[in-house]
């Protein structure tokens, strides 16, 4: 190696005669450029010399070839002088790439695509991208693997403990956009390229047991990709990528690794939504909640996912921002929508409509309603869309007050017309009608949270005044029996309050508990308590969230002018409905059978689903249910909504 | 272009029961998973397809799955580079050592240093530098300009790779072709090409051709094997 370093300091005899018969070169005096050609030169009679069968390959040349082959060795750390040697070698490679063939110089690509850029310098890695992108340019052979070798080069050095060393981190960002300014460009020169590279990192893509760090570094520089043409060719897919692998990682955290914390310490959190102090100062809070998914790696894995992907959204102009919102309703259409049990991964669609209240606020409602009307959408869509409208209309602050108007119009007017529809005929078995009650159900509570605000618009309040309500409640399939109890009687008190509800409910349906047609209905084809957009739990990501969502304790209902705020609060944790006969007697509470309201209100009572919500018991006697706006998971299985019948 | 051109052939697309209701849909969507890619049995590469219907015959695939086969006839349009040809492309990368350009905005191709004529000088100075002829300073290669060049090799193995040379005459960048070089001035001109004379031409493409669904059981892979038609070879 010194004879190399050496030969190139002082240029050899020949030198001179190179020099003078350079053809290509500028003819600018600087040593540096002189010496690049001298280099290159000298590279590419290496090149040419061992470009036979190697057994005819003179000692000399294989040994000088050796050598340039062992330059380029990255494994090695170098000394200053190798460094340069080795950027004097990458850039004239870069201009020899004509010269480089796949067979006979092996043994030097194998060394060019093996370098994992994180340990270069950065001069260095800027050549060896550029060597790349040559390579990768000059013919289709290299393409796969130079593009391969980038997409290896997402994921950081991983040392001790699975962390990645603070050196990579700041150097993250540089890494990132240098990577993906070679990707641009490799696909500007090959303009087919991206559609290998889209397979290419289909394969490379994070699983789900994949080291966290790795993960989030994948995808955080795979979303960078999601830019200008490179985006419109390949955006969506990557986009479906990393919503399928967010999902995948949401099916796998289970409720009992969120709830494990708590008995264990014993202490009684708040209801998990409030995650700041209360009012009141109770001075639980953060604390105690936000140690809950301390212990579930995939929940982990999920939550630093999902900043970067919120991250990515935000940084977005309009435009693409709106093309992206297109792209990724249609990729909730086909995957989340039917994915029963997620619990965090539908947050991107909040986030995202968060970022345009009035264009893809609206749109997303627009878009879910537009599923649950359309006959020819099937059934368990429909159900879980009208799920997700309810839950979303509720708790999107960014939401105006006429457009929630607007949806409920819609869904009103769709109920009423499956119930004019029903009348003509005979009457059916009640699983048939499960999407009418789950309608019904959602409309109610939407009511429940948004019933207030809209009474303070008088046009509002009157279009919600016009509509059938009456007639709905009233009519034979009798939604208000069948629908969650506590739903209806939240619904029943504010509505009353209001006015809206005075001339048809019947005073026996007042605190209506659970009647057979209910339980029947809860008990075989469960109307499932399925909620959304219920409180987030992440803690990382919950600051893109938070901002936006609208928690239970916020919300003004129509009677909390004339109660005060301890009876506010004591309806919600109203001790009948927590149902404690069936708890397991492992799990600690202070709860007192005697249900002394005031103590129950001081020792702030969690309702937070004990195991009764995970055993199916609780299912059948009806499991202490407060508002469901609370964290409620929902257990049944998509199945039970099939339906039997037809619907309109 | 000269590459270019326009085929028609019959084929027989098998589609899968599921979109019966719907077959023009279905075919359509068939002929589209060729795009872009070089194709032995057409010779070139697919860029457009129209389908016309031959009649309600659909024979049915027996066997384990039952795709029914609809018989089309295609027109096509293909993009069949052969050495020798001149095509016309848009400069996107400069080098010391090679050109690179991309034909019809989807086809790369190279142009390596020793298919450059001598005369030609790179200048790394200015916006991603750029070639300047010795001969003429006004005939300027850069970023953005479109080129001439003939077709020495082509890699039909995967994206249809060009390797091209500026050597043969009436090549270069062609804004100073039109003003400078005579021959090629008239021939854009009166709007004629001068005939080449091809390895290959043929119009039409006969007999029963077969695409399968990608998820078909029926194996669709067709041998991968390295195409390169050199010039001499």
């Amino acid at each position: 190696k010194t004879l190399e370093t050496s030969r190139l300091a002082s240029p050899p005899p020949g030198a001179e005669a190179m020099v003078a018969e350079l053809r290509r070169d500028d003819m600018a005096e600087e040593a540096g450029t002189i010496r690049d050609s001298v280099a290159f030169r000298l590279v590419e009679r290496v090149l040419q010399s061992v470009r036979m069968e190697p057994f005819l390959i003179a000692p000399y040349d294989l040994e000088q070839y050796r050598m340039m082959v062992g330059t380029l060795d990255t494994s090695r750390t170098k000394n200053r002088d190798d460094e340069a040697l080795y950027v004097t070698y990458l850039k004239a490679l870069s201009e020899a790439v004509s010269k480089i063939d796949i067979t006979y110089h092996h043994s030097l690509l194998n060394n060019i695509f093996a370098v994992r850029i994180w340990y270069l310098q950065r001069d260095t890695m800027v050549a060896l991208l550029d060597l790349i992108t040559r390579l990768a340019a000059v013919a289709d052979q290299y393409l796969r693997e130079c593009l391969q070798m980038l997409v290896n080069n997402f994921t950081p050095p991983i040392v001790e403990r699975n962390e990645v060393p603070t050196w990579a981190v700041s150097r993250k960002k540089d890494i990132f956009s240098h990577l993906c300014g070679s990707l641009k460009t490799i696909s500007d020169t090959v303009p087919l390229a991206p559609r290998m590279l889209r397979d290419i990192i289909d394969r490379s893509m994070p699983k789900l047991f994949d080291n966290k760090a790795k993960m989030i570094s994948f995808v955080e520089c795979m979303l960078g990709l999601d830019t200008d043409r490179m985006g419109d060719l390949i955006g969506a897919i990557l986009l479906a990528k990393v919503v399928d692998l967010l999902t995948e990682l949401d099916v796998n955290i289970t409720w009992e690794d969120i709830l494990q914390e708590e008995h264990d310490k014993g202490i009684f959190e708040m209801e998990l939504e409030d995650l700041d102090a209360d009012d009141d100062g109770d001075g639980f809070g953060q604390a105690g909640t936000k140690v809950c998914l301390g212990g579930n790696a995939c929940a982990e894995k999920l939550d630093g996912l999902m900043v970067v992907v919120c991250e990515h959204l935000k940084s977005l102009d309009r435009q693409r921002l709106y093309k992206e919102f297109v792209i990724l309703k249609t990729i909730f259409r086909a995957s989340l929508l039917r994915v029963h049990r997620s619990k965090f991964a539908q947050f991107i669609m909040f986030y995202t409509c968060s970022l345009d209240p009035k264009t893809l606020g609206e749109g997303f409602a627009v878009f879910l309603t537009d599923i649950v009307t359309e006959k020819k959408e099937d059934p368990i869509s429909r159900m879980s869309a009208v799920s997700y409208v309810g839950s979303y209309l509720s708790r999107a602050r960014f939401i105006s007050a006429d457009t929630v108007v607007t949806i409920l119009k819609k869904l009103v007017d769709w109920c009423v017309d499956y119930c004019d529809h029903q009348s003509k005929r005979e009457a059916t078995p009640i699983p048939n009608h499960q999407l009418f009650y789950a309608t019904c159900q959602a409309v109610m509570y939407v009511l429940c949270f948004r019933l207030r605000s809209i009474m303070d618009y008088p046009n509002l309040k009157s279009d919600l005044f016009h509509m059938p309500f009456g007639f709905l409640f009233r009519h034979r399939l009798e939604p208000l029996k069948v629908c969650l109890p506590s739903i209806v009687n939240e619904f029943l008190r504010q509505a009353k309050d209001a006015g809206l509800v005075a001339a048809f409910v019947d005073p026996a349906a007042e605190d209506a508990i659970e009647s057979d047609l209910s339980r029947t209905f809860g008990g075989i084809n469960r109307l499932d308590m399925f909620f959304p957009f219920d409180p987030y739990l992440l803690k990382e990501s919950d600051r893109y969230i938070r901002p936006n969502f609208e928690f239970w304790s916020m919300v003004k209902t129509t009677y909390s002018d004339d109660t005060d705020d301890d009876d506010d609060e004591l309806e919600d944790l109203d001790a009948p409905e927590m149902n404690v006969g069936s708890l397991d007697d492992h799990v600690e509470i202070d709860i007192n059978s005697d249900d002394d309201d005031l103590e129950y209100s001081m020792n702030k009572m969690s309702i937070t689903p004990h195991h009764s919500f995970l055993h199916q018991m609780a299912m059948d006697s009806d499991g202490g249910l407060s508002m469901p706006a609370r964290i409620r998971p929902s257990t049944s299985p998509p199945s039970r909504w099939a339906m039997s019948g037809e619907s309109p | 272009m000269e590459a270019l051109r326009e085929a028609t052939a019959e084929l027989t697309v098998y589609v899968h029961p599921s979109n019966a209701a719907d077959v023009r849909l279905a075919v359509s969507r068939q002929l589209s998973t060729l795009l872009f890619s070089y194709e032995d049995r057409f010779d070139g590469v697919l860029l457009s397809h129209e389908v016309e219907f031959e009649g309600d015959n659909e024979d049915v695939l027996d066997g384990l799955v039952p795709y029914f086969g609809v018989p089309v006839t295609a027109n096509m349009l293909l993009f069949s580079p052969q050495p020798e040809m001149i095509l016309e492309g848009k400069v996107e990368m400069l080098g010391k050592e090679s050109i690179h350009a991309i034909v019809l905005g989807v086809f790369s191709a190279a142009i390596m240093a020793d298919d450059i004529p001598e005369m030609f000088k790179f200048k790394r100075r200015g916006h991603g530098g750029k070639f300047i002829s010795q001969s003429d300073k006004r005939h300027v290669i850069k970023k953005g300009s479109m080129i001439r060049f003939s077709v020495k090799r082509v890699d039909t193995e995967m994206n249809c790779h060009i390797t091209g040379s500026l050597m043969p005459p009436h090549t270069g960048c062609m804004r100073w072709l039109s003003v400078h070089d005579a021959e090629y001035a008239s021939e854009i001109s009166s709007g004629k090409r001068k005939p080449r004379d091809h390895t290959k031409s043929e119009q039409k493409v006969q007999g029963r051709t077969t695409a399968n669904r990608e998820d078909s059981m029926v194996n669709s892979e067709r041998p991968r094997k390295s195409r390169k038609r050199a010039v001499g070879e």
